[in-house]
């Protein structure tokens, strides 16, 4: 039997398998920690640094660190919806994110976090930095324009011999995200659907798929992000 | 092409683990790593093309397009740029008819720049096809250039060498070890194959302890007990690493190299008593591709260790198996950071991990690891010779033994000063013969910068920790410009980028503190400045992130009225400028701008 | 009470954001109560006449005419509000930021698929004409910003709220649904 464990977060007593990660773990006891590379069962990839929490005093990333017994968290303080704010910000000034134009917008997870924190302006200047849009395979328009280098899907999509058809190129900020054209050449209309689906922002779309739902029915219209987690235990 | 690559594929056991072996070599074949090349390693190793890309393309010494038949790389360090630099640079330029990053038309030159080589104590210097070049001048670059037209080899445009173990046949640079002051551990009297002889007639865990009692920190910079770091691996039940932190990226820090140089045996007899301690069969020596001018040099002493039976099976017949290979980086700062070096050493981008698993756990190949730094192996071995208490004599009660320092910048005497921890700043600016001094840039970029009245502080963990890098600023130095500014163009540049504060937010301070040098900035940009590096410092995953914002935080700190100086008392002030904005397109239209101000 | 005054204008925007303000229905009979236009689309009027209490600006600046307009309003508005996704980060005109200004013209008048009809291979320069910028700036990159509403366009009700908020002085309410970015 594994090992259950008990903690804080915010002064709520939570209970969890030990090791599970704290991201996890505080949803399944209906707090959401903000996320946009996190995907549970993936290996974490701690690069958006949203889901930073207080751990016994330590910022810490809430999809790295596993729970322990007796651990005091803190989540949803001043400072660090802060610093959350802050870089929803800098993700949208870094990359270009014209909301207006783009498929994804109601359903984006960058999006969604800008009216959480209600967002009316970045602190931040704009870098407004060319990048390319990726037409060229048949299947995916990659809006590199968009993406946050969440890596979900560089971690997520593998062609059947396990090759990946999603990575970085470059460093810093030459950063970009990179598709496979002759292993993405024969990607399923599944496996397609499940790259789109697993991007958090707009920079993988499936082509001849475009607006689907009207403003007002859509993910984030009505409801902020991760109230179905919050609701869990109400 | 296919058969070179195949052939170089086919030296590494077609290992996706040696990938970044397989691109220094094709780099080496064919002065880059083109799409073609790229196409055949992806499909002779079977992993597909974007995930050799995404190796290739983190690290600057590879490239898409061919480099110049001669490829010139110029430190632009802070340093570099004090000795003249720009006029360095501008010589190139004038001679080679191109700017840097371009080159001829013919293919012979090309010019890059390049982050600290290593050389701060000879600047300004270069890498020429892996060949250094020191202490360079407009009159040595005429030279070199009339050199490449020739079509001189590189090592034979200069006769004149460096001092000790530079001019052994195998190395023949004309680098200068520069050694000032000799201590009693890492640059004293040394006899091969003394510590590990008495090491291999001692228990395991009994050497575990002489270091855990010699009280010996992690000499990289971070300061981490080392007798602790073997412990935790040697408790790990499974097969081992030991790797060896030879990266030294930090500006400024040349110490390893030297130590590279005169006493690379003596590092890896530290590395075989690791080992020995923490049950590992197999040591991997991450050098940086800026010293691999030393490569046949080290790599001939392993096979002098193994001729003497020091390395390799059955060490000194005491039935311990162990052997070194070493893996070259291709140029990225931030693989100094232990586990992005471990990702560098399985062919992968030099990406930092997630903590937990610790390296000490899960490191090279997923195996328990230990990475030390040079100087820590070298230290470790006289530690075992001499003993806990004959180390623990030297040094603070906290910090216990010696350090190497790379001093350089405005002093008489730049080089390498083994010194024992405790010595304050004022004491060390007076041993290297400096008057006049602003700033001590203690550690690095990613330490701090501190003013003259803190100048009484002590070189200690405890109080200034370093890993060795000393910069001195002298009072005629542009401080912010000069210093702070170059600092964090290279945090900018050097950032994996995988996580966004360290990737975006360094971006931002760069552009904030060229805003203030520039003399737009404003009061807030400060108070944004500091507010931001907070962010970074919270928020990043590994210790470049962490400490990338020191450069302007420390100076806000210790320097505020440079600041105040160059910033405007207003609450708003705009950096547009109609005609700068309007000069494009009114000159793409062919007309003359008319502006009503 | 005597009414606030108020300008507003549509820089490098589409008049989305003017056709949002009308959006707020019969409330604009109230809105007629609290406040008198000044230089506005609204009323037509081209020119300031007077010192204004808010000045509400739609578009980015994309050319010299948008930053001279601009300047006019943060010389005659006492508060400047920057009303849509234009005003604050550029929008849709600067989805053009990134690419040289020289390759844009020359796509738009030379080398695009609908300039059939510009036998001439002219790209207009007449001295007339604004400027075009090196690319669209946001409006607090020129002038200093007092407050943002985003949304393209903004909710009628997003509007409605902060006009009245700053002019009751009362604290402003803002409901989920109001912020939106498209």
């Amino acid at each position: 039997m594994s090992e259950t464990v008990k903690f804080t977060i915010d002064g709520k007593e939570c209970t969890a398998v030990k090791g599970q990660l704290l991201i996890d773990a505080a949803a399944d006891n209906g707090i959401y920690i903000p996320l946009l590379c996190h995907m549970r069962d993936l290996v974490p990839a701690g690069s958006c640094r949203i889901c930073t929490c207080k751990v016994n005093g330590r910022y810490m990333s809430a999809c790295t660190t596993p729970v322990e017994p007796g651990m005091n968290i803190e989540s949803n303080t001043a400072e660090l919806n802060d610093i959350r704010k802050a870089i929803v910000e800098m993700l949208f000034v870094e990359g270009n994110h014209f909301c207006p134009s783009c498929e994804k917008s109601g359903n984006c997870d960058l999006q969604a976090l800008g009216y959480k924190y209600q967002m009316m302006v970045p602190r931040f200047p704009y870098a407004f930095e060319r990048r390319e849009l990726e037409a060229s395979t048949p299947k995916i328009f990659l809006e590199k324009n968009r993406c946050i280098f969440c890596k979900r899907c560089v971690r997520l999509i593998k062609d059947e011999q396990g090759r990946s058809i999603f990575a970085f190129k470059g460093r810093g900020k030459t950063l970009e995200i990179n598709i496979d054209k002759k292993l993405a050449a024969n990607m399923s209309d599944d496996l397609t659907m499940k790259a789109m689906n697993a991007c958090p922002v707009g920079a993988i779309l499936k082509k001849e798929v475009g607006f689907i739902n009207s403003i007002g029915t859509r993910k984030y219209d009505k409801e902020p992000i991760g109230s179905d987690i919050e609701k869990i235990h109400q | 092409m296919k058969d070179k690559i195949l052939s170089i594929v086919e030296n590494y056991e077609r290992d996706p683990g040696r990938l970044m072996d397989i691109l220094l070599d094709v780099q080496k074949a064919f002065g880059c790593v083109s799409c073609e090349a790229i196409g055949l390693i992806a499909s002779e190793l079977k992993i597909s093309e974007v995930d050799v890309v995404q190796t290739r393309s983190f690290y600057h010494f590879f490239t898409k397009e061919p480099v110049g038949k001669y490829a010139v790389y110029l430190n632009n360090s802070v340093v570099s740029g004090f000795f003249g630099m720009k006029e360095v640079a501008d010589e190139f330029e004038k001679q080679t008819g191109i700017k840097f990053g371009q080159k001829t038309a013919d293919g012979l030159i090309s010019l890059h720049y390049t982050a600290c080589i290593g050389m701060s104590d000879q600047e300004p210097a270069a890498l020429i096809n892996s060949v250094v070049f020191t202490e360079l001048n407009r009159e040595k670059v005429r030279k070199i250039v009339a050199d490449m037209r020739e079509g001189k080899a590189v090592e034979a445009m200069f006769s004149q060498y460096g001092d000790g173990v530079n001019a052994h046949p195998l190395v023949k640079s004309m680098v200068k070890n520069n050694i000032r002051k000799t201590g009693k551990v890492t640059l004293g009297e040394y006899t091969p194959g003394k510590g590990l002889a008495k090491a291999l007639n001692m228990e395991s865990k009994a050497i575990i302890q002489e270091v855990k009692d010699s009280n010996l920190r992690g000499r990289g910079g971070a300061g981490f007990p080392t007798g602790m770091k073997w412990d935790f691996c040697a408790r790990e039940n499974d097969s081992k690493y030991v790797l060896c932190n030879a990266d030294e990226g930090e500006p400024g820090t040349f110490k390893d190299r030297v130590l590279l140089t005169e006493r690379a045996a003596m590092m890896f007899e530290g590395m075989t008593i690791a080992g020995y301690a923490i049950g590992a069969k197999e040591g991997v020596l991450y050098l940086r591709q800026e010293y691999v001018y030393l490569k046949n040099y080290v790599e001939n002493v392993l096979v002098e260790l193994r001729n003497k039976n020091l390395l390799g099976k059955n060490i000194l017949g005491k039935g311990f198996d162990f052997d070194i290979r070493v893996q070259f980086g291709a140029g990225a700062y931030v693989c100094g950071e232990e586990s992005a070096l471990i990702e560098s050493a399985e062919g992968k981008r030099g990406e930092p991990r997630n903590r937990p698993p610790f390296p000490v756990q899960k490191g090279y190949k997923n195996k328990p690891t230990i990475v030390n730094n040079v100087e820590t192996y070298c230290s470790a071995v006289k530690i075992i010779e001499n003993g806990a208490a004959w180390y623990k004599a030297m040094g603070t009660t906290e910090s216990a033994g010696t350090k190497l320092l790379s001093i350089s910048g405005d002093c008489k005497n730049p080089g390498v000063y083994e010194i024992e921890w405790g010595m304050t700043i004022a004491e060390m600016l007076e041993m290297v013969g400096a008057t006049d001094v602003q700033a001590v840039q203690v550690a690095g970029p990613s330490g701090i910068c501190i003013p003259p009245a803190q100048f009484n502080r002590k070189i200690a963990i405890e109080d200034l920790p370093t890993g060795g890098s000393m910069i001195v600023i002298g009072k005629n130095r542009d401080l912010l410009k000069d210093v702070v500014l170059n600092f964090m163009e290279f945090f900018e540049d050097e950032s994996c980028g995988s996580c966004v504060t360290c990737r975006s937010f360094n971006m931002i301070l760069r552009k904030q503190i060229e805003k203030v040098v520039e003399g737009h900035g404003i009061k807030t940009d400060i108070e944004n400045m500091t507010a931001w590096s907070e962010i970074i410092r919270k928020t990043t995953r590994c210790g470049l992130g962490q400490t990338s914002s020191n450069p302007i935080t420390t100076t806000i700190k210790n320097f505020r009225e440079l600041y105040d100086k160059r910033v405007k008392d207003v609450d708003y002030q705009s950096d547009f400028d109609m005609h700068k904005a309007v000069a494009e397109s009114c000159e793409v239209v062919g007309r003359i701008p008319n502006i009503h101000e | 009470m005597s009414k606030a005054i108020v300008a507003t204008a549509s820089l490098a925007g589409c008049f989305g954001c003017h056709m949002s303000i009308l959006d707020i229905d019969d409330r604009i009979l109230k809105l007629i109560e609290l406040v008198e236009f000044n230089k506005s689309p609204i009323d037509d009027i081209k020119t300031f006449t007077k010192q204004c209490d808010v000045g509400i600006i739609e578009g980015g600046c994309c050319n010299s005419e948008n930053v001279e307009v601009l300047k006019q309003f943060r010389k005659n508005c006492k508060i400047l509000i920057s009303l849509g996704e234009c005003a604050i980060m550029g929008g849709l005109p600067a989805m053009r930021n990134g690419i040289p200004v020289k390759e844009c013209l020359e796509e738009a008048y030379l080398g695009g698929p609908t300039v059939g009809l510009n036998s001439e291979k002219i790209i207009p320069n007449d001295d007339e004409l604004p400027m075009i910028l090196d690319k669209v700036y946001p409006l607090h990159e020129i002038v200093k910003i007092d407050y943002y509403l985003p949304g393209c366009p903004p909710r009628a009700d997003l509007i409605w709220n902060a006009v009245v908020a700053l002019l009751t002085g009362d604290t402003m309410n803002l409901p989920y649904e109001l912020v939106k970015f498209d």
